[in-house]
Formats: structure tokens, C-alpha cells, sequence
């Protein structure tokens, strides 16, 4: 009895020892981090960056979205940073900041296939801090409005509306014509995006004295706030939360709700998981508030209101051994033909513009709204604590969605909790001017 | 020789709890006094010491009261709930009068040993307001649907609930332990006396298994507030916060925003709420 | 009056039989549901034609073998590393006599009221800078010993009689071996008990392993399991069936050594 015992745990922990699978000794490994679908897709274009470069084994890591800042986070924390990584641009601040991803500099400037005019101009700003490029873009996001036009056209609308006061209108009258157990809009109740979105469009800065102090008391954001509290206070938006919704999709087509505000990812879905209604769906670019063109001299209505410059951007870590076969795969994924690729196995859009043409997707009218949409963006604050701020602003919404507070205390609240998350951001500045 | 002898067979148990379990405690305390946060741990200049700020700006913020009260709601509903469900199904396994007590004893017990993540997940649709199991058994009796997990009041409900399903066989086995251990004369003369069920229950079962409540309490009071796994794979601590638990808030000051220094001045008021009540607890017990 | 008490007791007994049960037959049965089946009113119990789909899936695109095999090893490792640690140190608590034992003891005990999540924050940095995060050892230290294990052995061993080991040591052998070859055997009751609640609690371990392993050929089973209902928690049949597949080993073990387990309960809730 004794004897295999002791076999059993040497054995164990001669496992334990070599965990790590052994290297191939020639071939360079790099480990690539995505997030959530493009995880999956990914590895059909990396088999063959692999076949055209048989030196360099690519490692993908398939992470859900819901948990990628974290994971990222704590992979810096413990010395475990995969070599090149997908990453939200809004995040790229914060890891600039932590000194974790490499600059870009010569390799973007020597890049005879990428200039000023390859990415969409918005986009690719987030990708630079200070003047420095941290990322390439590798496909684009941005928020607009997925809506079933078959009830909107019930309801008596061809178009769909520019202006909030339209909007709103609309909205009223789908309710109308749904009844009392439908609604006209789903909006996830701890959602910092939309109401982001609203109040960025109202001209609201978020942050202020150079993102060292929240600003949301600022009476634009108020008003954008208000806006979307409405929708939930008037019964055109369910004030139920997420989790009445099993599956978005198919409560969307079931009729549920009308509208949907969300990024690109969802035409995939849609057409995915909704075959044969592809008829009855559109997309929308976000309108704009009222009066807001008059100040531009326009019409209120014919250009969109701003969203988030929003996407995905590929970034390599600081301290890889290999960021020059890291660039290689970058360069790859970011060339013309793979984003068309890509958008075609995920349903994501292009970051690349030329791509976009040659797909025709700035004809498709379902995209052509994105087309739009991606002209008039505004990016968030290119600060660390941001994700954070972001994530706050999603549950001070929720609570007055739920009316456990006013919209006072909510801001209030907010601005509190904002200036306090600034303070280290506050003393840092100070300390190295 | 024999004492070499003793010292050296605690050893390496004592130097891995010393080194990876004291040690930290230690400097969990100090760290609570310091900002550590995400841009030390890139540079170690950016540590600034605070004194006490972490545990002020704590108790300034109506988060940390939020978890806390959820906390104790869950504790002090959950709690009292899961033991009572395990002396209740204890005591009608331990009845002279059933056959198949293995069974019983086997299936309730079942939960008890299933992964606590995968039960969460399973219990996420179970509890889903339009198709989930449960509302349809309660639409059986009239119950209009609840959105368990959707609704800030029924959230800890639900979380309580799923908690007691999950636990109450444990304490169940114990209390059996007990049952057993009380010897058939005190009842016997108990009856001689001519106490019915019911006072046989109050003067002899009850006091009888009073050192297993303690112990019972102790150890389900000191598991319950370390509320983490259901909230975090089944509501995220929402809706509006309602299920957001103490452990929770300190994983995400922790490991999701890496605010260590903060993170840990809340495992300490953890730490001393958890050391209060047991005493508390004992304390009760002896003047009873 | 008898048979309607029985028929009373019988009726709870079957009301709970029902509850329990209920939920886990209901993950098994959706497991075998073809996709969008469990999101139906009215919920169905049965699937219309079972179907193996999200267990292949599993296997073939979603890794899950890797990390059933995780699971497997770092659950197998800490059992087999911790009974020997904590059953040398629960002997030596019981039977032998050195210098502040009891008080040792005593405080050992005391520090059972310490939440775990404590040491969280520091152990973390201390793996950290021993580069240990994101490896199977990061999982497998702070399991490597625990107090509870020594208690439950110190427990048993008190037991066993001195003479026994006395005559031992009278004919010569040395401590190791009256431990190894004597105390062990005596204690192989407890032994299994505890191996089947340190495996058990290795393998439903959530909060750590979440911690420290970052990179997904790494994650355990459930771990792996919460990632995966970030990414699918739509697909509620394929949930189940990852579901399903986590909780069989240990609910195997347990049907098979229920009494084993039982009986550690018991003695552990035992105060001396």
C-alpha cells in the first residue's frame, strides 16, 4: 500500500512540474488573447498567417467579453500578459498608463499599406495617447438603432426618425399600437453607453479641468439623462431589466420590442438567428437632439447624432519577447482582404475603409447606417480610471430606472464617486509636474 | 528524541500555514493602510501610505453599506432558514416510523457535494420569470409570475433560497448525529411522565441538541458570510446592487479594479464582524 | 393516530424528495435538449428527441476535456499533498509531546475564524513575486495544508492507544515508521473521509482558481464553467450540459463513498 502511494504523488507532482507543455524548440510561439465571437473566428485566419509563416505558432485564448477588462487586468497584475491582445480601445489609456503595450511608432510610420486615411478618422485617434500610437484598430463599433420595420410601418412610419423629439414620437405611437404588454424600445437598465451616448451628443464634456473631476451635473448631461429616464418612466421601454429578456434575439423577433440600441455585432446575429425575417429589420443611424443642427447651420435631422467611437483594437504587450512576429500578425489581421474576411465570419465592421468599399458595404443599407453613423463619432475620455467611470455611470442609470433615487442624488452621487476614483489621477499629475 | 520528533512531523504544516496563510494575514492588515492600487503594481513609487483613509472612505460609502446589509439580510434569513430546514427533514428521517431513511438521507443530501458554480448557472433558468421551472410550479397555484433574479426585492430572496436547497443537507447529517446521540431512556421516561410528542420535542429533543445548534450555527453563520459564487455567476451583485455581497465587493475592489489597499480593509471589517459573532454566539450559549 | 402521523411524515418526506431532486433531474434532462428547447412555455421536462449535440460541442470546441483534466490534477494533487502534510501533523497533535503543543493547537483553532478571502489580496503578491501566478502550483500552495484536515486527524488519532505505540517503539522502530506503517493503517477510516472532502472541496473551488489562473488551458471545471456562461448563457441546453458534466465526478464519489463522508461530518461536528 505504501509504495504506490508514494509513486502516486511523485507522479502527481512531476505533472505538476512539467504543466507547461513543452516548446517546439525552432518555432517562435506567440499567444494571442481575444474576446468572445472573434476568438472563435480568429483561428481560421491565424491557420493561415501560420501556413504563410510556418516559423511562428499562434495561441489563441477565446475570452467572453463580460470578463475580458478583468482578466486583462490580472494578467498584467501577475506577470501573465499574453504577447499581442484584443482590446476595447476605450481600455488603452489605462494600460498605457500601466506601461503594458508596446508603441507602434516605427512600425505604423515604415507601414507603406497604412496612412493617415486608412482607418476611420475617430477610431483611429483612440488609438493614440499623447501623440504616441499604442494600437491598430482592428474592427470598428459603434452604438445605432436596430428596429423592426414592419412595426414601425404599423404604427404609420416609412422612415425612421432624425431628431429626438421624432424619435420620441415614434416610440409613443409604436406603443400604441403594440398594447400593453409590448414595448417600443428595449434599453438594458445598467447601460452606460446609451445614456453616454445621448449626453455626448447634447455637447456634455463628462469629465472636467483635464479629466480631473467628474462633471455631471453639468446641465447637458442632465437633460441627456432625463431623455432616457422618460423612455422607462412612460412605459416605452420595459423597466424590468435584462433578465425578463432570455434571449434578445428572439424577443425581438417575437415582436417584444420594436427597437434595440446596439452595436454591429447584432446584424450577424440577427441574421443568424432570425433566417427568413431578414425583411423585417433595419438599422438606424442615432438621431440627434433638437436644434442641434441649427447651431451647425444644418438641418435638424440630416446628419446623425454622435455615438461612441467605439471598436476593438490589437495591442502588444511591453514585455513580449516576440513583438515583431506579433507585428507580422497584426499587419495580417489588418490588411485589406483579412478585415474582409473577418467581417464576413463575424459579422464585425472593417476598421479599414478600403475594405468597406470593396465589400460594398457603404452600399448595403443595413450597414450604410454604420457607414453614417461611423462619420459623426466622439470618443470617450482617454483616461485609465475610465472603465471604471463607465461602469458606475451604468448603475447610477439603474438606479433612478428603478426610482431608488432621484435623478439629483444619482448625479450627485455620481460626481462623488467619480472624484474620488480621480484622486490618485489628481495626486499623479500633480506629483510629476 | 520524542520531542524532535513532535516538532518535526508539524513542521511542514505549520511552515506552509505560517508562510501562506499567517504571513498574509499579517500583511493584509498593513496593506489596509496603504493605496495600493493597480498603478503601484507598476511602479512601487506610486504606494502611498494613508493611515486609516481606506477604512474612512468605507464607511462613507454607500456601497460597502449596501453589500453589508445584504450580507447580514442573507445571513440572518438564509441562516436561521437552512437550519431549520435541515432539523426539519433531520427530524423526519430520525422518525421511528419511516423505512428508506438511506434514501432520503442520500438524495437531500445530493446538493450538498454538487459544484456550487453549476448548481448557480442551473439555477439561473430555473429561476427565468418567463420560462423557468419555478414560476410555472408556482403558476400552478396561482402565483403570478416573480422575476426572481430581475427584481432588486426577490433577488437575495432567490439567492437565499437556492442557498438553503444547496445546504441544508449538511447540517441535516449533523443534526442527525445528534438525534441519535440522545439516549431512548430520556425518552422513555419522559413518557412515563406523560409528556406527548410535542413536550418531549420542547424538554427533551431541543435541549438535547443544544452544543449541535452552536456548532451548526457557528459554522453555517461563518460560510454565509462569505457570500461570493452565487451572486457572481448568477446576478453580478445586481440588480441595483441588491445581491451584492461583502466577498463580492471585495473581489471587485480586489481583482477587478485592483485596489488592493481598499480591498483589504474590507476583508478586515469582514474578518472582525465574523470574530463578533462567534463570540457573540459563544457568549450565549455559556450564560444559557 | 400512528398511521396518520406516518402518512403525514411520508407526505413531507416525498414534498422534499421532489424539491431536491427536481432541479438537478431537470439539468440532466435539458442537457439532452436540442437548442432553444428550454426556453419554451410551457417548460418541458422531457426533451422531444435527446440529443448528445452540446456534449460534443464541448468536448470538441470548447476544450472542456482540458479542463476536466485540470480539475482532475490539481484536485488529485492538493488531496494526496494535504492528507500527507495534515495527517503528520494531526498525529503529532494527538500522540506526541513537544513544547507548546496544546497551545499551538489551541491557536491553530482559534484561526479557523479568519475568512479565507483575507490572506487573499497579500497571497496574491506574494505568488505574484515567486511567479507562481497562472500556474498549477498557484492552486495547489494554499491547499497544500489545512486546519481542518489537522483537527479531523488529531481527532481520530486521539484514539489510539499509547501502549500500542510504545510497544513500537520499545521494539526499535523509528517515529516516522510508527507513523507511516502504524498510525496511517489505524487511521485509513479518516483518511478516506478526508481525502473525499479535501477532493471534493479542491474540485468545487471557485473563488481562487478564478484568482489565479489567468490563461484558459489552466481554468478547473468551474471556473471554465463561468466563463462559459459569459460567452453562451443564450444556449441554456449546452449550460446544462457543462453543468452536468461538472457535478457528475463528485456525485459519483459521493454515491460510492456516502458513508465515508457521513461519517467525517459527523465526527467533525464532535467537540472534544
Amino acid at each position: 500500500m505504501i509504495q504506490p502511494t508514494i509513486r502516486s504523488i511523485c507522479f502527481a507532482l512531476l505533472i505538476l512540474l512539467c504543466g507547461c507543455d513543452g516548446e517546439i524548440k525552432d518555432k517562435v510561439t506567440i499567444d494571442f488573447w481575444a474576446f468572445g465571437r472573434e476568438g472563435e473566428a480568429v483561428q481560421e485566419l491565424v491557420r493561415d498567417f501560420e501556413a504563410e509563416h510556418p516559423h511562428i505558432r499562434v495561441r489563441v485564448q477565446q475570452i467572453p467579453w463580460s470578463a475580458a477588462h478583468e482578466k486583462l487586468l490580472t494578467a498584467y497584475a501577475g506577470d501573465a500578459m499574453p504577447d499581442l491582445f484584443q482590446l476595447g480601445n476605450t481600455w488603452l489609456p489605462e494600460f498605457v498608463a500601466l506601461g503594458a503595450v508596446a508603441e507602434f511608432g516605427p512600425w505604423v510610420r515604415d507601414d507603406p499599406d497604412i496612412d493617415d486615411d486608412t482607418f476611420f478618422a475617430g477610431v483611429a485617434a483612440t488609438n493614440v495617447i499623447d501623440g504616441v500610437v499604442y494600437g491598430l484598430p482592428w474592427y470598428v463599433d459603434t452604438r445605432l438603432v436596430f428596429y423592426r420595420s414592419d412595426m414601425l410601418e404599423k404604427a404609420g412610419f416609412k422612415t425612421f426618425p432624425g431628431t429626438w423629439s421624432a424619435w420620441r414620437e415614434v416610440m409613443e405611437r409604436v406603443k400604441e399600437s403594440v398594447g400593453p404588454d409590448k414595448y417600443a424600445i428595449f434599453l438594458p437598465v445598467e447601460d452606460w453607453t446609451i445614456p453616454t451616448i445621448l449626453a455626448m451628443q447634447q455637447g456634455a464634456s463628462l469629465l472636467a479641468d483635464e479629466d480631473r473631476y467628474g462633471a455631471f451635473d453639468d446641465p447637458r448631461f442632465r437633460e441627456a439623462f432625463d431623455f432616457y429616464l422618460g423612455l422607462f418612466r412612460d412605459g416605452l421601454a420595459p423597466s424590468s431589466g435584462g433578465s425578463q429578456v432570455a434571449n434578445l434575439y428572439q424577443e425581438f423577433s417575437n415582436g417584444y420590442f420594436a427597437m434595440f440600441v446596439s452595436g454591429p455585432w447584432n446584424i450577424g446575429e440577427l441574421k443568424h438567428r432570425l433566417p427568413g425575417k431578414e425583411h423585417l429589420w433595419a438599422t438606424a443611424p442615432m438621431p440627434a437632439p433638437d436644434g442641434a443642427a441649427a447651431k451647425g447651420g444644418g438641418v435638424d435631422g440630416a446628419t446623425p447624432g454622435v455615438s461612441l467611437a467605439g471598436g476593438a483594437s490589437l495591442a502588444i504587450h511591453d514585455g513580449s519577447e516576440h513583438k515583431d512576429e506579433a507585428w507580422l500578425l497584426i499587419r495580417y489581421l489588418s490588411g485589406t482582404e483579412q478585415q474582409e474576411r473577418f467581417h464576413h465570419l463575424t459579422g464585425n465592421l472593417p476598421a479599414r475603409k478600403d475594405s468597406w468599399i470593396a465589400s460594398g458595404l457603404d452600399k448595403e443599407p443595413r450597414t450604410r447606417a454604420f457607414w453614417r453613423q461611423l462619420q459623426q463619432m466622439a470618443p470617450t475620455p482617454p483616461i485609465p480610471e475610465w472603465e471604471r467611470i463607465a461602469r458606475t455611470i451604468g448603475r447610477y442609470t439603474e438606479a433612478t430606472v428603478r426610482n431608488t433615487m432621484t435623478v439629483d442624488e444619482a448625479l450627485a452621487s455620481l460626481d462623488e464617486d467619480v472624484d474620488r476614483m480621480l484622486e490618485k489621477r489628481r495626486w499623479l499629475l500633480a506629483r510629476d509636474q | 528524541m520524542r520531542w524532535a520528533a513532535g516538532y518535526f512531523f508539524v513542521a511542514p504544516a505549520l511552515l506552509l500555514i505560517a508562510v501562506f496563510f499567517v504571513f498574509p494575514v499579517f500583511s493584509a492588515f498593513l496593506l489596509s493602510f496603504t493605496d495600493f492600487d493597480i498603478y503601484s503594481l507598476g511602479n512601487i513609487e506610486y504606494l502611498r501610505f494613508v493611515g486609516i483613509d481606506n477604512y474612512i472612505n468605507l464607511f462613507g460609502n454607500s456601497r460597502f453599506w449596501t453589500a453589508l446589509g445584504n450580507t447580514f439580510y442573507f445571513v440572518a434569513v438564509g441562516g436561521p432558514l437552512s437550519v431549520l430546514v435541515s432539523l426539519g427533514a433531520a427530524l423526519l428521517i430520525n422518525s421511528k416510523l419511516v423505512r428508506l431513511k438511506t434514501l432520503f438521507r442520500t438524495v437531500y443530501f445530493l446538493p450538498v457535494v454538487t459544484t456550487l458554480v453549476a448548481v448557480a448557472v442551473m439555477w439561473r433558468y430555473l429561476y427565468h420569470p418567463r420560462y423557468g421551472l419555478l414560476n410555472f410550479a408556482l403558476s400552478g397555484i396561482g402565483i403570478e409570475p416573480i422575476d426572481w433574479l430581475g427584481d432588486p426585492f426577490w433577488a437575495m430572496p432567490a439567492i437565499i433560497l437556492m442557498a438553503a436547497w444547496k445546504n441544508f443537507g449538511y447540517n441535516m447529517i449533523i443534526f442527525l448525529a445528534g438525534l441519535q446521540s440522545i439516549p431512548d431512556s430520556l425518552y422513555e421516561a419522559a413518557r412515563v411522565d406523560g409528556a406527548n410528542r410535542w413536550h418531549q420535542f420542547r424538554y427533551v429533543t431541543l435541549p438535547m441538541l443544544a452544543p449541535t445548534f452552536l456548532f451548526v450555527g457557528i459554522i453555517t453563520m461563518i460560510g454565509y458570510f462569505q457570500l461570493f459564487a452565487e451572486p457572481y455567476v448568477m446576478t453580478q451583485g445586481g440588480p441595483s446592487n441588491a445581491t451584492l455581497s461583502v466577498v463580492l465587493f471585495m473581489y471587485e475592489e480586489g481583482f477587478r479594479w485592483w485596489n488592493l489597499g481598499n480591498a483589504a480593509a474590507i476583508a478586515f471589517v469582514l474578518f472582525v464582524i465574523i470574530l463578533a459573532v462567534t463570540l457573540l454566539q459563544l457568549r450565549l450559549q455559556r450564560e444559557r | 393516530m400512528d398511521r396518520v402521523v406516518r402518512l403525514v411524515i411520508y407526505a413531507l418526506l416525498f414534498l422534499g424528495l421532489v424539491v431536491t431532486a427536481t432541479p438537478l433531474l431537470w439539468m440532466v434532462s435539458a442537457s439532452f435538449m436540442g437548442s432553444g428547447e428550454a426556453s419554451t412555455y410551457p417548460p418541458r421536462l422531457l426533451p422531444s428527441a435527446a440529443t448528445l449535440d452540446h456534449y460534443v460541442a464541448l468536448f470538441s470546441r470548447l476544450n472542456l476535456g482540458r479542463y476536466a483534466f485540470n480539475s482532475a490534477l490539481l484536485a488529485t494533487a492538493i488531496t494526496l499533498v494535504s492528507l500527507f502534510l495534515n495527517s503528520m501533523a494531526g498525529y503529532a497533535f494527538a500522540k506526541l509531546r513537544f513544547t507548546g503543543r496544546d497551545r499551538i493547537f489551541k491557536a491553530l483553532l482559534a484561526a479557523l475564524v479568519i475568512p479565507v478571502q483575507v490572506t487573499m489580496l497579500p497571497l496574491f503578491l506574494m505568488l505574484k513575486q515567486m511567479g507562481l501566478v497562472n500556474t498549477y502550483w498557484g492552486v495547489l500552495i494554499p491547499g497544500m495544508a489545512n486546519i481542518f484536515g489537522i483537527f479531523l486527524i488529531r481527532q481520530y488519532a486521539l484514539s489510539i492507544p499509547d501502549s500500542l505505540l510504545d510497544a513500537a517503539r520499545i521494539d526499535g522502530a523509528s517515529e516516522f515508521r510508527i507513523y507511516w506503517s502504524l498510525v496511517l493503517p489505524l487511521c485509513k477510516p479518516i483518511l478516506v473521509t478526508l481525502a473525499l472532502f479535501t477532493f471534493m472541496g479542491a474540485w468545487n473551488d471557485f473563488m481562487w482558481p478564478l484568482i489565479v489562473l489567468t490563461d484558459d488551458s489552466m481554468y478547473t471545471l468551474p471556473v471554465a464553467l463561468a466563463n462559459l456562461l459569459g460567452e453562451h448563457v443564450l444556449d441554456t441546453e449546452l449550460m446544462m450540459a457543462g453543468s452536468v458534466l461538472t457535478i457528475l465526478p463528485v456525485t459519483m464519489l459521493f454515491i460510492v463513498l456516502q458513508r465515508s463522508y457521513v461519517e467525517g461530518i459527523m465526527m467533525g461536528s464532535l467537540k472534544d
